[in-house]
């Protein structure tokens, strides 16, 4: 039977792992080469890295974090952030990524998506979505609205809606980052996960939010998502990744437990 | 030295991190005299059973693979180099190099919740002993992202399966080739310990 994926997402800023909370008030905590390697060795699934620096330099230094942590960690390796075109992407997957996240430049320019997905193909294209909650309205069915730019650019693009043209568009998994939640260690945005995994047929991540793995439990369950990523709980020392997975098998979740 | 059959089908240097980290030196190359020449040859790749027979048979990679089956190179294929490996696939419906009987079949399922492609980590279960396998255990989870599996013709030839929906054949082998639908060089400390043991199998297979 298929695992849920419990992936730890690692924000890097000039090369130093970076926690933020709802999209502001970021701090360095550390290594991120040290904590992907401490991740791995303790049973995660996948990794995600999201570069939040913008500068050209910074470029290069993710980059290197990359193939120095595509050389010591032997599972999936996603990465995002900046992403504006089919070299980025392939840049990144030659530096060892298997999976790359396209996110805000994907709002402005949807066929990325299609571009990245004919170049690297689809199962290593993730559509990564910044989602607010807003007021229902008829251009905004879901009541979720598409936020770029770290959540300081509203797009006025129903979140639902934008999923579902992701996915057409060649995405091979989607993240739902709710910037409600994120940092919050309060849950996950559980009714927004739930309504885009029953819309697409391609796998959804959760994402913002986790503080316990009940959270884990719940959006792996109700929220219907396959994946769930963590952040704050492990990087601050909440948890181990095994103790989340311990809890979530013992929680009748179906996860890997030998590695 | 080993050779990482280099075909336009995806990123081989994840294969080749993994094999430095056993041990395994190993280049990367679409040259059919480096793949003539090897000790051992690592059959990967992803992507779609058309395009990477005609790369394949454009550069002459597919004559190569041939007589170091027939020579008795151990070989590994990992997902698309296995599936590839056998004769048929519904794939672009593409006749493949046919070194193991049978062919490769579009996963075809009831359950809506169930995705396609089939990705993530999921447990096999073992059906006969291959050196290879030694030390893996019913259960062990591996990373899987496919949409098509593999149907080798004779049960003989299937090492492990694993469910999804139904059961499919995850590994299998014959004489001197083996090969994963699973990829060990993302399946963490139990995928590395297949390399591991691929660095010193001399291609045989105990009856």
């Amino acid at each position: 039977m298929l695992s849920k994926r419990i992936i730890a997402c690692l924000d890097v800023r000039d090369g130093k792992l970076a926690k933020s909370i709802r999209f502001v008030d970021t701090k360095d905590i550390g290594d991120p080469i040290a904590k992907a390697r401490e991740y791995y060795l303790d049973g995660l699934d996948e990794l995600v890295f999201y570069d939040i620096t913008a500068s050209s330099e910074a470029r290069n230094i993710m980059l290197k974090v990359v193939e120095s942590v595509a050389e010591q960690v032997f599972i999936p390796l996603s990465v995002g952030g900046g992403v504006r075109s089919v070299l980025d992407a392939t840049d990144l997957r030659m530096a060892g990524a298997e999976k790359i996240n396209v996110n805000s430049a994907a709002v402005l320019r949807p066929e990325l998506i299609s571009e990245c997905a004919t170049a690297i193909g689809s199962q290593n294209v993730v559509l990564s979505m910044d989602v607010r909650r807003a007021s229902k309205t008829a251009e905004m069915p879901s009541g979720y609205e598409i936020v770029i730019n770290g959540g300081r650019r509203s797009m006025g693009i129903d979140a639902l809606a934008w999923a579902e043209q992701g996915e057409s568009l060649g995405a091979g998994e989607l993240v739902i980052n709710s910037i409600d939640a994120d940092g919050t260690r309060d849950g996950y945005e559980i009714s927004l996960t739930r309504a885009v995994a029953e819309t697409v047929r391609i796998p959804v991540v959760a994402s913002g939010g986790a503080g316990t793995p009940d959270h884990l439990r719940e959006v792996l369950t109700t929220g219907k998502a396959d994946a769930a990523l963590i952040a704050s709980m492990v990087h601050y020392g909440d948890y181990t990744v095994s103790e989340v997975k311990t809890h979530l098998h013992d929680l009748g979740v179906k996860v890997r437990m030998s590695w | 030295m080993a050779v990482i059959v280099d075909y336009d089908a995806g990123n081989l240097r994840s294969v080749q991190r993994a094999c430095t980290e056993v041990g395994l030196a190993a280049t990367i190359s679409d040259d059919p005299e480096a793949i003539r020449h090897a000790d051992r040859v690592i059959f990967p790749g992803v992507g779609a059973a058309g395009s990477a027979m005609k790369s394949i048979r454009k550069s002459g990679v597919d004559v190569a693979l041939r007589q170091a089956f027939g020579s008795g190179v151990p070989i590994l294929g990992i997902c698309l180099g296995l599936q590839i490996s056998l004769e048929f696939s519904e794939e672009d419906d593409q006749t493949t190099l046919g070194f193991l009987p049978g062919k490769v079949c579009r996963f075809q399922l009831r359950n809506p919740e169930l995705k396609i492609p089939h990705m993530g980590w999921n447990e096999i279960e073992l059906q006969r002993r291959h050196p290879l396998l030694e030390n893996i255990k019913d259960g062990d989870a591996f990373y899987f992202v496919h949409s098509f599996f593999p149907e080798p013709d004779n049960p003989a030839t299937i090492f492990a399966s694993t469910q999804y929906e139904s059961d499919f054949c995850c590994a299998a082998g014959l004489d001197n080739f083996f090969g994963t639908q699973f990829h060990p060089e993302k399946s963490g400390r139990v995928g590395l310990g297949i390399l591991d043991r691929f660095r010193h199998w001399d291609g045989r297979v105990a009856q």
